[in-house]
């Protein structure tokens, strides 16, 4: 199942492992995505923290960790081609977390509460 | 907040999905299809763009008499009747108040195309300065659609009677479309081959639905900055502000020092003494681009500031424009382009940025 936090990261699992992207909502907002900057493999990250950044040509944009874990992967054909995330977003994951606490996923949103808040911005 | 203005076209544009931003008091679009794509319509075929937020004045009266060749750095009474020029209202310490340019529709008779955000400052300062004639604001009955790109003249000779090859750049007629008047101009802002339509509010809707039925792709504000940018035109409010002269801004060949007008004293005595920082293009070493405001700094002293930044489709990197102090800086080595968020790798670049066709 897919889920959400407010800083439009998406996170699905598989088995110990998150796979992390961003939204289509955000990258639509963005608009056409002109750089990517990666987390640090092997690297711990906290829930929250800002661990990457995108930009585009209207803006910048941190990235936040969405799980705390071990960076496990990064997706670096984005380092080349950003602008695929302009296709679908959410089908391409961004880098994957071995997860330290699979509770934290239950203080995500599921993908109906976050289509209700981005409704909101 | 004051509500934003609506061009005569927005009703039009949310039906081809535009996205708006408030800009300079109106809701405009920023994008279409996407910046990256527009940038190619205009730069490969032909793009439509809504500049009806610009503004007109109209000026009517003896030039010579009504003083208003010294009101603005462009010398009116030399310019021939169908020809339109570049240049500044500047104050008395050679600040830029506004860009603008200067139609002469008759000996007697003017259009000075202002910004939106600058009109209401510019219609004061101008009817201080002219001592006869009147001057109208007309912006609100004006509506302005730029048609740029390689392919602008094939796509609208069908809608002129003229020829439009023997209209030349900065040159301009008084015209018809479908039946109503139409000043069409041979200018743009994007560095391609294109005209400029100031047109009423509903000449504007006809030729909208006309271009559009034709095929030609609407372009936002945010394809206009990056063709700008790439071309190293200024931007008011960015590049050219009250604080910023004409010289620093690398803007001399548009300033005439051996004549009179406000703010030419000052030009000449900050000439004479020389500049202390000067407006420089930059180009990163990445596909990362700098935005407005970012700090330049070189061997880890600060030495400017980034007035323009854009990423271009056509080179691949991010440009802009920084406004460096001239003793501090090496233009021979690589400088960084901060914000809090980190630093960008740049070189001293050259203008245009990319080839004039």
């Amino acid at each position: 199942m897919i889920k959400y936090n407010e800083e439009h990261e998406w996170v699905t699992v598989e088995g110990e492992v998150a796979l992390v992207g961003i939204s289509n909502y955000a990258i639509n907002q963005l608009g056409d995505i002109t750089f990517l900057e990666l987390p640090e493999l092997d690297s711990e990250i906290d829930s929250g923290e800002s661990v990457a950044f995108i930009e585009s040509v209207k803006a910048a944009s941190d990235i936040y960790a969405p799980v705390s874990g071990l960076v496990t992967e990064i997706n670096e054909d984005l380092l080349d081609a950003p602008e695929l995330l302009n296709k679908d977003a959410e089908s391409i994951w961004i880098f994957k977390v071995k997860l330290n606490n699979v509770d934290e996923l239950d203080s995500l949103l599921d993908g109906d509460s976050y289509a209700k808040y981005v409704n909101t911005l | 907040m004051e509500e934003l203005l609506k061009t005569p076209l927005y009703e039009k544009q949310k039906a081809l999905n535009s996205k708006n931003v408030g800009f300079c008091g109106w809701d405009m679009p920023i994008q279409y299809d996407g910046i990256i794509a527009e940038h190619g319509y205009c730069r490969n075929d032909v793009a439509l763009f809504d500049t009806s937020h610009m503004g007109e004045f109209f000026f009517k009266g003896d030039i010579e008499k009504s003083a208003i060749n010294a009101a603005v750095s462009i010398d009116i009474e030399i310019l021939p009747v169908g020809k339109c020029k570049y240049g500044f209202l500047l104050n008395d310490e050679g600040g830029v108040i506004d860009d603008l340019i200067v139609y002469k529709l008759q000996t007697d008779e003017l259009m000075i195309v202002v910004n939106a955000s600058r009109a209401a400052i510019d219609f004061k300062t101008l009817s201080s300065r002219i001592k006869v004639g009147t001057l109208n604001d007309r912006s609100l009955e004006f509506a302005k659609l730029d048609v740029q790109g390689p392919n602008s003249k094939e796509t609208l000779q069908k809608y002129f009677d003229i020829n439009l090859d023997e209209l030349k750049f900065f040159s301009f007629v008084q015209t018809k479309i479908f039946g109503n008047d139409c000043l069409l101009s041979r200018t743009g802002y994007t560095g391609e081959m294109g005209f400029e339509l100031y047109i009423d509010a509903q000449t504007s809707n006809k030729i909208w639905d006309a271009l559009i039925a034709d095929g030609v792709k609407p372009a936002g504000l945010g394809a206009r900055d990056a063709l700008r940018l790439e071309m190293g035109y200024s931007l008011y409010g960015n590049d050219l502000t009250e604080d910023i002269t004409p010289l620093e801004a690398n803007l001399g060949m548009f300033v005439n020092l051996k004549r009179d007008y406000v703010g030419r004293e000052a030009l000449s005595k900050q000439k004479e003494e020389g500049l202390n920082r000067i407006l420089i293009p930059f180009k990163t070493t990445s596909r990362r681009s700098a935005r407005k405001d970012f700090e330049v700094y070189q061997d880890d002293k600060k030495i400017g500031f980034v007035t323009s930044a854009a990423f271009s489709p056509v080179l691949n990197v991010g440009i802009g424009l920084a406004m460096i102090d001239i003793d501090e800086f090496n233009e021979e080595t690589t400088f960084e382009l901060k914000d809090k968020r980190g630093s960008i790798e740049a070189n001293k670049a050259t203008l245009p940025f990319i080839e004039k066709k």
